[in-house]
């Protein structure tokens, strides 16, 4: 209200490509962005018995079938951590992905009477959806950290570095999200290719498996999955795990920028006719 | 020249109809058309025409320019389909314009459709947040606002009531009460005071008049030419896509109906885009004859008259179970009189590619007055054609009760036979 002295001039015309608006107008709206998570949070477990446990039995039961399976009757090295520590260190921050995919890759199409008939920035609503599985990971981190002492694992100092990680997470969520949900609003087929994609990205990233097992130079070449980074950056400094995670790190950050930057550009192209096409 | 709110020019808007069923492409579908669409466009080059294999290009605005001042209440007509949504959803943002350009001064508003954004898991308090965020209002704001908002939806007791647990009623007031607290110096408004009853419609109506007192620019689409005429000053109405007249509302209202009569007496159907169904048989005129076949223009209470309808079937198969009906309103929007085939003769079967679906209505039973006809045929359950208000009616004073007594139109717009008797009864 206090810019009223200024007269606010709205020029409206044929747009193609990237329009730097796609950013600068989810600023104007940035209250906007802090009621939509407040509402997906809000809403995620509205009408379900066990509520918010649900952050929590995800990554414990995962952790369960993955220690029985991969732990002990497959004898899956673990950096000489006990193996459910292991695991579970790698499935906090991969839940956290995969329920972002899932839930971002979808939340364009969901809104679409929201996009067909409101004018605000829509780059609100895919953030908002990643940005609302914060609490869940927040829980899912507390049980890590109750669960640590309980296997004689106690935290490195290295873990001044986690939420470095943890940015890393939610840029490479952001990143990959935006991809899919624009992608959803043209092709319908994303919705069915998602939980396949994620499936098979658990599996491409070490949340079962250290990524030790891999000699250098694969080893930074397998940083190209960003999650790779996002994982053993969390084993590292929660468990203190092998050596700092150097060019494989670095490999990961770069591609998880590149996907953030290419998907914001791609997701501002497609925005301009997205009201016309969903 | 600083006084001016909002100026367009050369606005339009095309988009491309192709086939009916598919909205949003497959991932094969791209790849496919990827493949063969070098292909498609060599062979039409090679014809001498544009590649129109995608379909069709229909322009639902074409080429509208014009200015109106700060603080004018401007009312955009026009039939359905004429492009008068289009207009606003490319003024409020949402929709780019293919070509043109307009600049719009002032913090604008937009209110296309009441109770978008409300989550029914959230309560009435919350979502009165939630939505006064997405219509673009800061949280200080609808603090202030908080309490005239709920007073003036209705709903206190039921603030802190998820709102799905609502009545429609409920909800749409709320939602009203919401969007009519956004105080921007420009507010676009698409049909919103279609919602609730009739005392919250006349509330929503004075509450519009308040905003235009207010000074501020309003644009205001609808098909209540009463509350348009009311409530706006200007106005603007589109045909086609096209801006036919602005100028003063009740001037510009006058001119609408009478092409709005002029059009719909020319009874021919086939330019109406106006319709639903999948087009295999279409309405392609409607008019009424009396006993001696005669076309009319206006009928009389109590006479026999005949509906009929034109169509044209395509004419790859032959259609059984087709089941035809009209239905006539008031001028008020009230249903009158309804008949459909399967009321006494049952459907058609084997009907020619063309050819006309008569209705005989003996004696007819309504007063003198306006009305507009409804028709609507279906093959097997499944809709062919569905036309509103595809005709206007006009009945005029007619002897039906054969006693020179006209009715009360006023008080009732259906007429029936009926014979009063006294009898005594013995104590």
């Amino acid at each position: 209200m206090n810019d009223a002295s200024l007269p606010h001039i709205t020029t409206i015309r044929s747009h193609k490509g990237f329009t730097f608006s796609t950013i600068s107008s989810l600023w104007q709206y940035h209250e906007l962005l802090y009621f939509f998570i407040w509402r997906d949070i809000k809403v995620r477990y509205k009408q379900t018995i066990v509520g918010m446990s649900w952050a929590i039995i995800q990554p414990l039961l995962a952790m369960i079938v993955f220690s029985i399976f991969f732990g002990k009757l497959a004898k899956m090295p673990s950096d000489n951590i006990p193996y459910p520590v292991f695991c579970y260190t790698a499935l906090v921050p991969w839940i956290f992905f995969a329920n972002a995919l899932s839930q971002c890759s979808e939340s364009l199409v969901r809104s679409s009477d929201l996009i067909k008939k409101i004018y605000f920035p829509k780059l609100a609503i895919p953030l908002s959806s990643v940005l609302s599985g914060a609490v869940d990971f927040a829980l899912s981190l507390v049980v890590l950290f109750i669960m640590m002492p309980f296997f004689g694992v106690s935290p490195t100092a290295e873990i001044i570095w986690l939420p470095l990680f943890i940015l890393l997470a939610i840029t490479t969520s952001i990143g990959v999200g935006l991809w899919l949900a624009t992608l959803n609003v043209i092709f319908r087929d994303v919705r069915y290719a998602v939980p396949f994609l994620i499936q098979l990205w658990l599996y491409a990233s070490p949340v079962v498996y250290p990524s030790s097992l891999l000699p250098e130079p694969w080893r930074s070449i397998y940083g190209i999955n960003p999650m790779a980074g996002v994982v053993e950056g969390f084993r590292w400094s929660l468990l203190g795990t092998g050596n700092p995670p150097g060019t494989m790190l670095a490999v990961s950050a770069c591609i998880s920028l590149i996907l953030l930057f290419t998907g914001i550009l791609f997701f501002s192209r497609v925005e301009k006719k997205m009201a016309d096409i969903i | 020249m600083t006084n001016i709110a909002i100026s367009a020019e050369g606005l339009s808007k095309s988009y491309r109809i192709g086939r009916k069923q598919a909205r949003y492409k497959t991932l094969r579908e791209t790849v496919t058309d990827f493949a063969t669409a070098p292909l498609h466009r060599l062979k039409s080059s090679l014809h001498g025409h544009a590649a129109t294999e995608q379909g069709e290009l229909i322009w639902a605005l074409q080429d509208v320019s014009f200015t109106i001042q700060k603080g004018d209440v401007v009312g955009i007509i026009g039939r359905n389909g004429a492009g008068k949504s289009t207009l606003l959803k490319i003024l409020a943002q949402i929709t780019q314009p293919t070509n043109g350009h307009a600049e719009i001064k002032g913090r604008v508003g937009s209110l296309l459709e009441v109770g978008t954004g409300f989550h029914p898991e959230l309560t009435g308090r919350e979502n009165i947040f939630l939505n006064g965020a997405i219509l673009g209002m800061k949280r200080a704001e609808i603090n202030r606002k908080f309490d005239e908002i709920v007073a003036f939806s209705e709903v206190e007791q039921f603030i802190d009531t998820p709102v799905k647990h609502y009545s429609s009623g409920m909800y749409m007031r709320l939602a009203f009460a919401v969007a009519a607290h956004l105080e921007t110096e420009v507010l676009l408004v698409d049909e919103v005071l279609a919602v609730g009853d009739a005392a919250f419609q006349k509330k929503c109506l004075s509450k519009m008049g308040d905003i235009a007192i207010e000074g501020r620019t309003v644009l205001f689409v609808s098909h209540n030419l009463g509350a348009v005429h009311k409530l706006c000053s200007k106005a603007l109405w589109i045909k086609s896509g096209n801006l036919v007249l602005e100028g003063e509302s009740g001037h510009v209202i006058d001119k609408y109906c009478s092409d709005l009569y002029k059009i719909e007496n020319d009874y021919s159907l086939r330019e109406r885009r106006d319709r639903e169904g999948d087009a295999r048989i279409q309405f392609t005129r409607i008019y009424w004859q009396d006993e001696n076949g005669h076309d009319l223009h206006s009928l009389r209470s109590g006479g026999n008259y005949t509906l009929v309808l034109d169509y044209e079937a395509n004419t790859d198969s032959i259609y059984n179970d087709v089941f035809v009906s009209f239905l006539i309103k008031d001028n008020l929007h009230t249903p009158v009189l309804l008949h459909q085939t399967d009321f006494e003769n049952g459907n058609f079967k084997d009907i020619p590619s063309k050819g006309q679906f008569f209705c005989k209505i003996p004696r007819f039973p309504l007063a003198q007055g306006e009305y507009t006809v409804n028709i609507f045929v279906s093959i097997n359950n499944k809709t062919s054609d569905s036309i509103d208000n595809a005709s206007r009616l006009t009945v005029d004073y007619g002897d039906y009760y054969c006693t020179g007594h006209q009715g009360r139109p006023e008080l009732c717009k259906y007429l029936t036979e009926g014979s009063w008797e006294l009898q005594g009864m013995s104590e």
